[in-house]
């Protein structure tokens, strides 16, 4: 629902927007240029996310989140005390976490899910809490290790180095999280109700 | 380094498939059919989106966006040009994709802006999407001071990926 509103408006704009500043001519011979561009883009991506996909698989029958939740337990229980006493939802989270991080979205999803379920309060069970709040943080700030869509439109530009911006990546990621882990801490703090 | 951390990553988890008795061939033909059933998937979003894109830009709604945000992002040292992509990252992971696509070939991949647009779209999320999906699925209706906690992670994201461009490169 959200989608079709945005993508009327966004169409009304540009039809407002050509009106005002006569750019008619533009704008009809876009709407097809568009659309080219979006069959352009999903075919230049196609090599690079069929790959990473096939590496994804492999590593989930590897096992490897397993193998990365236990360097994560250390952190993770700073920033989720509960999981101290309850390890399904620490298996839950670092699954979640390392999935991310691996690039495995389809893993990641279920496993935060299961994770959130578990963190419920039965006494007020529509309320978030202060736990549930810094996971959702953790996972829309984006700690990837590779961010291969990105890559791949990078390469399908012509881009000599699509991969040179992972260091910047990184540190962005980290520091979104890290801050946003902070600013959630503060908020909860002050935040008591509702 | 860099250049062989993709490489390396592909030949060790072969190897270690392999050293664990798993077909790492088969597997990888697997997970590269997956890909091709997410890209068919995505492929209807791309068009529509990059339609409207291209006519927002062939408008010149775009500039005209940029123009009246360009006080606000030049104080904290993010293009301008970027406006479209800082509004849209947060609620439409596709749309996202499509309007920082566009910017890396309107101005380079290798060009500052071009770059920013990889470096934001790589470290931030869809944050109303994954908001809503992890609420949703535990049936929590009051979600606090999740959204603003977010939304402060991705405006460091966009803050960070400007300046870190700059920076490295």
């Amino acid at each position: 629902m959200i989608l079709s509103k945005i993508w009327t408006g966004m169409v009304l704009i540009a039809i407002l927007a050509a009106l005002f500043l006569g750019r008619g001519t533009h704008l009809g011979t876009s709407v097809l240029e568009g659309a080219q561009s979006g069959v352009t883009l999903a075919i230049s991506m196609a090599g690079a996310i069929c790959l990473w996909s096939g590496v994804g698989k492999l590593m989930e029958v590897l096992g490897l989140t397993r193998h990365l939740s236990r360097l994560l337990r250390p952190v993770l229980s700073r920033i989720f005390p509960s999981t101290r006493k309850d390890p399904k939802v620490a298996n839950c989270l670092s699954a979640n976490i390392c999935a991310n991080f691996l690039g495995l979205g389809n893993a990641a999803t279920p496993m935060g899910i299961a994770a959130i379920r578990q963190m419920k309060r039965p006494d007020k069970p529509g309320l978030a809490t202060d736990e549930m709040c810094r996971l959702v943080v953790l996972n829309t700030a984006s700690i990837q290790l590779i961010p291969t869509n990105v890559a791949a439109i990078r390469a399908s530009l012509g881009c000599a180095a699509p991969f040179d911006i992972l260091p910047a990546v990184w540190i962005t990621s980290a520091c979104s999280a890290g801050l946003g882990i902070t600013a959630a801490w503060f908020l909860g703090k002050v935040w008591q109700h509702d | 380094m860099i250049d062989y951390l993709v490489p390396l990553i592909l030949f060790f988890t072969c190897a270690l498939a392999l050293h664990k008795k798993e077909n790492a061939y088969d597997l990888l033909l697997q997970g590269a059919n997956d890909g091709l059933k997410l890209l068919i998937s995505i492929l209807p979003t791309l068009i529509l989106l990059l339609t409207a894109v291209y006519m927002l830009r062939a408008s010149g709604a775009v500039e005209l966006l940029s123009s009246i945000l360009a006080p606000v992002f030049r104080l904290f040292g993010i293009p301008p040009e970027a406006a479209l992509l800082v509004l849209i990252r947060p609620i439409s992971g596709s749309a996202a994709l499509a309007v920082g696509a566009d910017l890396m070939l309107q101005y380079g991949t290798d060009s500052l802006i071009g770059r920013t647009a990889a470096v934001m779209l790589g470290s931030t999320e869809t944050t109303f999407y994954t908001i809503s999906v992890y609420f949703g699925a535990a049936g929590i209706q009051k979600t606090r001071y999740a959204i603003p906690a977010a939304l402060i992670a991705d405006f460091v994201g966009f803050f960070m990926a400007s300046w870190t461009v700059k920076l490295l490169f």
